[in-house]
């Protein structure tokens, strides 16, 4: 089946006041490429720099300047088309893309238009009960960004700075093949996952490293394309889903009022959590595209592409695989932990030798609680993987209790110091000697005899004196034995 | 005044050898050109004088001269096209809309030239952006032609767009100019003034630092006396710019070392197709004649067809304008140059470039804007380049057969400043030999070869395949010899 | 392919160049034997040639990705009409 087709499940769609509607969505994601220098010039790409001081005369389109192309741009580029498992085009042309605006100095942003570096490609989305769809991708092109007007210095002025133009953007097209704000953004995710393993975009949103113009259309379930507005520049996943959802309901309302769409370019508010018409584009654009004469066809070699290829990581999809048959993960353990390519090397590294199911346990659910909780990113974790693992190994050789390893855990976190340290120094360990627990058994027997009585009619009660033997014995003991003792001691019936 | 006449009588060649012969100073043959520039005010060839710094750099060539240490061209004052961006003087491409520029930075062909030992003496006149064929665009005014018709006042354009360069040349204002070529602006006004001008391969010289006319045609060259003198610029001129993607990497040769090699056993192609309804007969003429001295020379000679010459004008004007109308979107008022204000931003880039762009770039910018236009693109920006390339191609197939091609330089002798002005088609047909060269990027160099009836140089043109510039130098050479052209202008200006 | 005035307006607005109501008709003429002139290449067939890319033979280099510019503020922004602390000044842009 054509991808494109696909109809929204019904639980996507929109009930309108005339009937049902589904979203037709299609991104172009603006990606900005890791590179040291700009894509045409040797300015610094860093963010965050004083306004126009990473900018050099090429960038500041002073008479004469000549723009040469940065060769691991084009490489980044070719990298980012093989994780999308599309095709490379060995000749690519830049274009000049002809409009006029303070922040373009040129008067033409360099892109690349007919022949884009990277043709057909698909990525797989993740969402919720593991459903997966494909998502097809319609093109990549490496294009120049922008720089920056500031609006709010002046009342009557504009303020250029010019320190992002030229710095170097992959657009990625997707074809409009989602149907959900929450399957765009699992699209973005996954975008941004991908980018990230292949190092070729920091993904960081809030830089606006990674930005995305959203097409929106509505149509009856199944029904014709309807038409669609561009939304541009939504800088968040979680604005991309308002965005959506807001511009697909103002279509629809339109709609059944038995108006029509127009085909525009739309800003979304994010304090309105609304859409609105740009203001600045009452003119329909005429870009005038036509090919660079400042710069030659950009010819790359299949060996130069087959040395990307070899080069390239191990991607989420591949890995999800290898964690699942490798480690006998379950396809959301495994799907959590790709989503971060350092969450999952975190794991392997405690994985190694290990138990996989405790150590992924532990990794997505007490480590990631932590955290989370906390808002520390992996990086910054005061746990390493070496330490986790220790404290997995004190777990199964019985050295401490799942129970007790919480507590453990917390400390180490707290305190970043190792878990045999903590274990020692708090008197921790279980204990495992049957000597010691039968004494605890019998003072607990001793000093409940209608307990015991119970017991023999109601199976449940066994947990209770389990319960009381462990909190005699501050948690340490080990709840097998206790279990094996107990059941020695006093009769307690089997539960069916 | 003798000792300056004689100073300036020297050719570049002559003086470079007596500098470092330590015959002359550069101080004092910078101070003559200093004064016949300023004697040469009328002439209009200058819009920039640096004689301060001419001076400046005299001086420190001298002392160089002075250790027998020192450049190819060491203490040698040339002007440069006011294209030409030049470090910490004002560069505007004779255009209001650059008013005041000054760039923080050196061209790469300039900077080429001071490495090597030159001498500014200042910034010569040109057509707005190199946008015509009479030097008339410029908004500091047309340039005067230092060659009148004979028992005749009235002023002559000295062609262009390199207008000033090739009046400054022809008037001894200078030792030899840097000039630009997009479709016959060194060739044509080198034609026009009795100088010798040559456009190089596309890519032998870098376009880092010259400001940008269409940049798939521009290219830099000399605009000199003689051919030596092409010949000894060039090489200074010329090289791999890694800042310039179209520069090509690939060694310059010793243009000069080329010069004795006469053309024995050379092919001369006469393209059939330059005999254009038309001509002046004194012009057709002078062709034939200039085939006989290359025959007499020893060269071969052989009829070909460039089937696709009449094309290659309205491809250019449709090329060179499109490429102008996206490379001039930079002057928007914003960064540098004239600023108009306005209600808002787009009344502002309106009002700026109303005033600040001529007439002739105005109709160029909205041409190359039509052409490129949506529906527009591939009946004209797409045709022209698809005729470009059958161009190229007809070349390609001559040089199969023939190492050399010559034809006239120009339809006609310089003609009288506003005589052509009203009429952008007239001045267009200026072009009509030189601009084929261009689409093809291959060399060509005009050469004086005689004069009209009315006592007005005519050019020989001759073109050559790409990167052997070699070859065209020592056929011009040889034209050179056989045409003995000695005529020159009556210095009126000086008076 | 002939250009009426509306359209000259058009395409000076695409241009950003302001044109004046008087100057319409004159453009209009101009440009039109301009293009009518240049009409004359649809004589040839060219619809098995190529468009020419480039008009120099080479492959396109690259440039190493080194940052070799430090900060430039003073030079990029000093033949400014109007800039103030290292900003580029602009009439107010609406979006």
């Amino acid at each position: 089946m054509d991808i494109g087709k696909r109809v929204a499940r019904e639980e996507d769609w929109i009930q309108g006041a005339t009937g049902d509607w589904e979203i037709v969505l299609g991104l172009e994601v603006h990606a900005q490429i890791t590179s040291k220098a700009k894509l045409f010039s040797g300015s610094s790409t860093e963010f965050g720099a004083e306004q126009n001081t990473h900018v050099s005369l090429v960038d500041a389109a002073l008479p004469g300047m000549l723009p040469v192309i940065n060769r691991v741009c084009v490489e980044q580029a070719v990298k980012t088309g093989l994780g999308l498992r599309a095709q490379i085009n060995l000749r690519s042309v830049f274009d000049r893309k002809n409009y006029f605006y303070p922040d373009l100095p040129q008067g033409y942003q360099i892109s690349q238009f007919k022949h884009p570096i990277v043709g057909e490609g698909e990525i797989e989305i993740d969402l919720p009960e593991e459903r997966v769809e494909k998502i097809g991708i319609e093109r990549l092109h490496m294009e120049q960004d922008a720089g920056k007007s500031v609006h709010d210095m002046h009342p009557t002025m504009s303020h250029v700075d010019l320190n992002r133009s030229g710095v170097a953007l992959m657009e990625i097209v997707s074809r409009p093949d989602m149907r959900s704000a929450e399957e765009a953004q699992a699209y973005v995710r996954k975008l941004r996952t991908i980018l990230r393993y292949l190092g070729t975009c920091d993904g960081n949103m809030e830089q606006g490293s990674l930005r995305a113009d959203v097409n929106v259309s509505v149509r009856r379930p199944g029904g014709e394309l309807g038409t669609r507005c561009e939304i541009k520049n939504v800088n968040s996943i979680r604005f991309i889903g308002q965005a959506i959802e807001h511009e697909a309901r103002r279509q629809i309302e339109i709609l059944e009022d038995g108006g029509k769409i127009d085909q525009e370019t739309r800003l979304f508010d994010p304090k309105t959590g609304e859409t609105r018409s740009m203001r600045s584009k009452e003119e329909a654009h005429d870009y005038r595209y036509f090919p660079d004469p400042d710069l030659l066809p950009l010819e790359l070699q299949q060996e130069d592409v087959d040395r990307i290829a070899a080069s390239l990581p191990e991607l989420p999809d591949e890995k999800k695989e290898r964690l699942m048959t490798d480690y006998g993960l379950s396809a959301y353990d495994a799907t959590v932990l790709v989503s971060d390519g350092a969450r999952a090397d975190f794991f392997e590294e405690v994985a190694k030798g290990r138990d996989p199911k405790l150590a992924v346990n532990w990794v997505n659910g007490d480590l990631f609680g932590a955290l989370n909780r906390e808002g520390h990113s992996l990086e910054a974790s005061p746990v390493s993987a070496k330490q986790l693992g220790e404290l997995l190994d004190l777990i199964s050789d019985n050295t401490i209790s799942g129970r007790i390893a919480k507590d453990v855990f917390d400390s180490m976190y707290k305190t970043g110091r190792n878990a045999i340290e903590i274990v020692e120094k708090e008197g921790l360990r279980q204990v495992t000697d049957t000597g010691a627990i039968e004494a605890a058994i019998d003072e607990v027997i001793a000093a409940n005899p209608d307990k015991v009585e119970q017991v023999k009619t109601k199976p449940k009660l066994a947990g209770w004196f389990v319960g009381q033997v462990m909190k005699a014995t501050s948690g340490k003991a080990n709840p097998q034995l206790v279990n094996e003792i107990l059941a020695k001691k006093i009769d307690i019936p089997s539960e069916d | 005044m003798a000792k300056n006449d004689e100073l300036i009588g020297l050719t570049l060649a002559e003086a470079r050898d007596k500098l470092k012969a330590k015959e002359i100073t550069s101080a004092e043959l910078t101070d003559a050109y200093i004064s016949e520039m300023e004697a040469g005010r009328d002439l209009n060839a200058y819009v920039l004088e640096t004689a301060e710094q001419a001076r400046e750099m005299a001086k420190a060539s001298d002392a160089k001269l002075a250790k027998g240490e020192g450049g190819a061209i060491e203490g040698v004052p040339l002007g440069i096209k006011d294209l030409f961006c030049t470090k910490d003087v004002r560069s505007t491409a004779c255009s209001h809309i650059l008013d005041g520029f000054t760039p923080p930075y050196e061209s790469t062909v300039t900077s080429q030239l001071w490495r090597d030992g030159a001498v500014m003496l200042g910034k010569l006149n040109n057509d707005e952006f190199a946008m015509g064929s009479s030097n008339e665009t410029s908004f500091y005014g047309p340039v005067t032609n230092p060659w009148r018709r004979e028992g005749d006042d009235t002023k002559l354009v000295p062609g262009g767009s390199s207008g000033g360069s090739s009046a400054a040349v022809a008037a001894k204002l200078c030792l030899g100019a840097t000039a630009t070529d997009t479709g016959g602006s060194i060739r044509q006004p080198a034609a026009f003034t009795g100088t010798v001008g040559m456009k190089p391969t596309y890519g032998r010289c870098s376009r880092w630092g010259i400001v940008a006319f269409a940049s798939s045609l521009d290219q830099a060259g000399p605009i000199t006396r003689d051919v030596r003198d092409a010949a000894i610029m060039l090489k200074s001129m010329a090289g791999h710019d890694p800042q310039d993607t179209t520069s090509v990497d690939r060694p310059v040769p010793d243009y000069e070392a080329a010069l004795g090699q006469g053309v024995k056993g050379l092919t001369v192609g006469i393209p059939k197709e330059y005999r254009v309804d038309g001509m002046p007969e004194e012009i057709d003429t002078l062709w034939s004649q200039g085939v006989e001295w290359l025959k007499a020379a020893g060269a071969n000679i052989k009829e070909v067809s460039l089937p696709h010459t009449k094309y290659a004008l309205p491809a250019y004007y449709i090329v060179a304008p499109a490429e102008a109308s996206s490379n001039l979107a930079r002057y928007d008022g914003v960064r540098y140059g004239l600023r108009v204000e306005g209600k808002d931003i787009t009344e502002m880039y309106e009002n700026t470039r109303a005033e600040g762009f001529g007439d002739e770039v105005r109709r160029r910018v909205l041409i190359g804007t039509y052409v490129l236009s949506a529906g527009y693109y591939d009946a004209y920006y797409l045709k022209a380049q698809k005729v470009r390339s059958l161009i190229a191609h007809d070349f390609r197939q001559a040089f199969s057969e023939v190492d050399v091609l010559l034809t006239p330089t120009a339809p006609s002798a310089a003609f009288g400043i506003g005589e052509k002005s009203d009429d952008p088609l007239s001045m267009y047909l200026n072009d009509v030999f030189t601009v084929t060269v261009n689409l093809a990027g291959l060399p060509g160099i005009s050469v004086p070869a005689g004069l009209s009836k009315e006592g007005l140089p005519l050019g020989l043109q001759l073109i050559g395949r790409g990167f052997d510039e070699e070859t065209l130098f020592r056929t011009a050479h040889k034209l050179e010899e056989a045409a003995q052209f000695t005529a020159a202008p009556e210095a009126w200006w000086r008076s | 392919m002939s250009v009426d005035q509306n359209t000259v307006r058009h395409i000076a607005r695409l241009a950003r160049i302001a044109v004046r109501d008087d100057e319409l008709e004159h453009l209009a003429k101009e440009l039109n034997s301009i293009l009518d002139w240049v009409e004359q290449l649809g004589e040839l067939d060219t619809s098995d040639v190529e468009p020419m890319t480039s008009a120099v033979e080479t492959t396109m280099k690259m440039r190493e990705d080194e940052v070799t510019f430090g900060n430039l503020q003073d030079e990029v922004t000093r033949n400014a009409p109007a800039s103030e602390d290292g900003f580029y000044v602009v009439p107010k842009v609406v979006e």
